[in-house]
């Protein structure tokens, strides 16, 4: 792979939104749970509960401030490092970043404050409160940044504007309301919560199997278990749901996630696994499964889903295509004025103009699409392949760690109704060895979704070769090597931190509680 | 979508202006004195319990603090997105830098009192005062560079070209922005810390607050002379339409001596910024003598909101001029989103704005009060 600029954005960007998604998820899930830990603290009065929150709420805080700072970056990065992308979707990209701010992040940071700092300071209900707003908070982020990512996946409600060269909002409920970024977001935040059910699954686990901290333990796997089952039902579903969205909307994706190079007679057959080979464009080793994939993609035993052979000869001729709009866009904006625009210019950019992302795709091999060759138009057309066994791969690892999530809730589910929790050792050390599961998939689930992308940042509108800013390769191997240090050294020490915390447990609390509502409120009762 | 058509978009794009000072101010007055805090904490506190009193004063509400930033990342994104996308690559390395400072900020508070020994807590708080200082100091140097103007170009398709590197950021002018940044957040700091504190440390902050507000007043000082002497400014050269499409190229503009000054020429009442920037920065010094803490951080933050107004006031309509290719320059006319855009963004922040200023200042309520030792050794919770 050569180091060129788009190349080395493109890393730091994997590796700082790799990064940053170790701890997202954990942040959803852990909110909620800690707020439903605190609603049974304050319904029912039980010190152990409000142990129990403050006990998880110490380890949600070590994760919390890793997420939050390299937020930051991740918000900073896309003008830093993509400021064409910035200029050319800023319009309607930058405007759910901004809504996410105004609408969850200053409730989210607002109230975390008074988390940890307002036990003695609030009534129990004032707190209880504090907890909402935090989970609240995070979830709605959540939401906002897939609406983002949704627009990214599936550009609705915005049009090209010649006079400003970039992408303007037409419909902006579209942009919201897009229903791939919906399903995205529900999946992505059952992937969370499924995340911190783990989370507590396994830590709990492991002080049951040490006898440690019993009380605690089991009520937290409890909840966790219940909770977690819904969730990992939910993410299952809703990973289907994207991709029946897919065969609809990113076809290639669908088709290089499935190593799918010819198109099948319907209904397709799913290939559980296999060695898909780039080069000879097709798979070695595969096991296919009837039907499945036909069922998956299209919920019908009659339609086709086109392979990878297929979308590129279509990717072809819409290169071909966007080519007629980029000359067109050329003579609109030699015209002194809107009136002067040569008539044909405005009708061949209305009927191709939908392509024009697709000749930007030639901007890789040839400064003006215009003069592409024969041979470069073919190549941009392969270039509309994303890297097949990676994909093929992340999501077979994405799916399976799914499913046993799936089943290791449901187990404990069992149990822990049965009240046998403590003589299943084997049950409890599969969930201290699952503990490392769901950060996997989430990983590679972001590989998916984002690497599955390309070659678009924005998904047939703006190739990911033509949104980089224009910055030198040293500048770029000097940040991201400032950016790994930094993170490795801060892992480490939140690893350590964490791991430190889990061995000390719970801290024995007898601070006074506090009364339930604030002294002017329960003078009126 | 018609209702957007309400309001024109010359009237947009001047509220969004507004709103970008806003933020900004937002920023500097609220989080700032968490970045003057953390500049001030190695001196301020010199035993551990000390500095625990002063990362506790900021700590349940600098994260809540930070979000003015992140929002103001957010707004500019989808209110001025050439904006954004200029001078984010253009300030590559600069930003690269406020970011590793920003990020050692949570993780300094979070994890500094987690672990006994002296050296990792000694550590951590430089870590906590470079995390304060450096973003201070290269926030006011981009401040001074945009005045300068910022050698970007623009090609037809609008693709962003810059001719600089970080080092062309480091000249004297920018330079003594960067301090006068340094001198402002850490007057805010002090004058926080003041209020949240007493004995010992609040006597420590005091005496520091009072250098920085008496240097605060000089390096304004300063930086207004050398603005007058020293720097051109930028004027748009024959016509350009408020409601026209955002397109930079559109319109022709030079840079002209004396250009930054015009505005307070044209309308006399601007001078209100540069003259209430005056006297925050000298009342803090009056107020911290006398004792009056609230009064002394409201000072404090009236001398922020004239400094950066008087910034914004001078440059308008330009908000990032550029000097190799002044036609290419950002103004206010032609670097917004779209009308629609506008107006949406307008609607939200005029719905969550003030709900965010209301919760906020509920949870000052809550945490009012100074922090004492017992803070810090009862209850667990402290950083």
């Amino acid at each position: 792979m050569e180091l060129d600029i788009v190349t080395l954005s493109r890393l730091q960007f994997a590796l700082t939104a790799l990064y940053h998604f170790l701890f997202v998820p954990l942040t959803l899930g852990l909110s909620i749970l800690l707020a439903v830990m605190e609603t049974v603290y304050v319904m029912t009065g039980r010190a152990i509960w409000r142990q129990m929150t403050k006990f998880w709420g110490t380890l949600f805080g070590i994760n919390f401030v890793l997420g939050a700072a390299t937020g930051i970056v991740m918000e900073f990065q896309f003008g830093m490092n993509w400021s064409y992308y910035s200029h050319y979707v800023g319009d309607i990209f930058g405007a759910p970043l901004a809504i996410e701010g105004l609408m969850a992040f200053f409730l989210e940071a607002t109230f975390v404050g008074l988390f940890f700092f307002g036990w003695d300071k609030l009534s129990k209900v004032g707190h209880l409160l504090s907890t909402y707003a935090v989970a609240i908070g995070s979830n709605f982020s959540a939401l906002w940044i897939l609406i983002a990512n949704g627009w990214m996946q599936h550009p609705v409600g915005a049009a090209f504007n010649p006079d400003t060269m970039r992408m303007e909002v037409n419909d902006f409920f579209e942009v919201v309301f897009n229903h791939v970024a919906q399903t995205r977001f529900v999946h992505t935040v059952s992937a969370g919560y499924v995340t911190a059910s783990v989370f507590v699954l396994g830590i709990s686990a492991w002080y049951l199997l040490k006898r440690r901290h019993i009380d605690l333990a089991k009520r937290s796997i409890t909840v966790a278990a219940s909770f977690g089952l819904l969730s990992a039902v939910s993410v299952v579903i809703l990973g289907d749901e994207g991709g029946y969205l897919a065969s609809e909307h990113q076809k290639m994706k669908l088709a290089a996630i499935e190593g799918m190079w010819e198109t099948q007679p319907a209904p397709a057959s799913f290939t559980l696994v296999g060695i898909p080979d780039m080069e000879e464009r097709t798979n070695h080793f595969a096991i296919h499964i009837p039907w499945v994939m036909g069922l998956i993609g299209t919920r019908s035993l009659t339609q086709e889903i086109p392979g990878i052979l297929e979308l590129v000869d279509k990717a072809e001729d819409r290169i071909r295509s966007g080519i007629i709009a980029y000359d067109a866009l050329q003579d609109y904006r030699a015209a002194p004025s809107r009136d002067a625009v040569p008539p044909e210019a405005v009708t061949a950019f209305d009927q191709h103009g939908d392509d024009m992302g697709y000749a930007l795709l030639l901007t890789k091999y040839v400064a003006d699409p215009r003069q592409a060759t024969e041979d470069q138009i073919k190549s941009a057309a392969w270039d509309t392949v994303p890297h097949v066994p990676t994909l093929f791969w992340a999501f077979r690892i994405m799916v399976g760690i799914g499913f046993v999530n799936v089943a290791l809730m449901a187990a404990f589910v069992v149990v822990s109704a049965r009240g046998t929790v403590t003589r299943r050792p084997w049950l409890l050390k599969a969930a201290v060895a699952a503990l490392i599961l769901p950060w996997i998939a989430a990983e590679a689930g972001w590989i998916v979704a984002e690497f599955g992308r390309q070659p678009w940042s924005i998904e047939g509108v703006l190739p990911t070769v033509a949104a980089a800013s224009s910055l030198t390769v040293p500048t770029l191997l000097f940040t991201i090597a400032g950016f790994t240090l930094l993170y490795s050294v801060l892992i480490v020490i939140e690893m350590r931190l964490m791991l430190a915390a889990i061995r000390k447990g719970p801290q024995p609390d007898h601070g006074p509680e506090a009364p339930l509502l604030p002294a002017r409120f329960a003078a009126a009762e | 979508m018609i209702l957007h058509e309400l309001l024109t978009y010359e009237t947009l794009r001047v509220i969004w202006w507004v709103l970008l000072g806003v933020l900004l101010i937002g920023f500097a007055a609220t989080d700032g004195f968490d970045l003057g805090v953390g500049m001030l904490l190695p001196f301020a506190g010199q035993t551990d319990l000390e500095r625990r009193i002063v990362i506790n004063t900021i700590g349940p509400v600098w994260e809540g603090n930070q979000v003015w930033l992140i929002l103001g990342g957010g707004a500019i994104f989808a209110a001025w997105p050439p904006l954004y996308a200029v001078s984010f690559s253009g300030f590559y390395i600069a930003m690269f830098a406020i970011l590793a400072a920003l990020i050692l900020r949570p993780v300094g508070f979070k994890y500094r009192s987690k672990r006994e020994s002296a050296r990792w807590r000694s550590n951590w708080d430089w870590a906590l005062f470079i995390g304060g200082f450096v973003p201070s100091l290269i926030f006011g140097v981009a401040v001074g560079n945009v005045l300068l103007g910022v050698p970007f170009r623009l090609g037809t398709d609008l693709r962003i070209y810059y001719d600089g590197g970080f080092f062309g950021l480091l000249n004297p002018f920018a330079l003594l922005c960067g301090v006068l940044s340094v001198a402002m957040l850490a007057m805010h700091g002090a004058a926080w810390i003041v209020l949240k504190s007493s004995g010992i440390v609040a006597e420590r902050a005091r005496r520091f607050g009072t250098w920085a507000a008496l240097a605060t007043v000089l390096l304004y000082a300063a930086g207004g002379l050398a603005l007058w002497l020293f720097v051109d400014g930028y004027r748009i050269s024959g016509a350009v339409d408020p409601n026209g499409p955002s397109n930079p190229l559109a319109k022709s503009a030079e840079i002209a001596p004396g250009a930054w000054f015009a505005n307070y020429a044209a309308h006399p009442w601007m001078l209100l910024a540069p003259a209430l920037g005056f006297l925050g920065a000298l009342g803090v010094l009056w107020s911290l003598k006398t004792g009056r803490e609230v009064r002394t951080l409201l000072l404090s933050k009236l001398a922020i909101f004239g400094i950066i107004s008087s910034v914004g006031l001078s440059m308008f309509p330009f908000i990032l001029p550029s000097s190799v290719m002044p036609g290419a320059s950002l103004t206010v006319w032609d670097a917004s989103s779209s009308h629609l855009t506008l107006f949406i963004m307008l609607v939200c922040t005029g719905i969550f704005l003030p709900l965010i200023v209301l919760y906020t200042a509920w949870v000052y309520k809550v945490l009012w009060g100074k922090v004492e030792e017992k803070d810090i050794t009862e209850g667990g919770h402290a950083y």
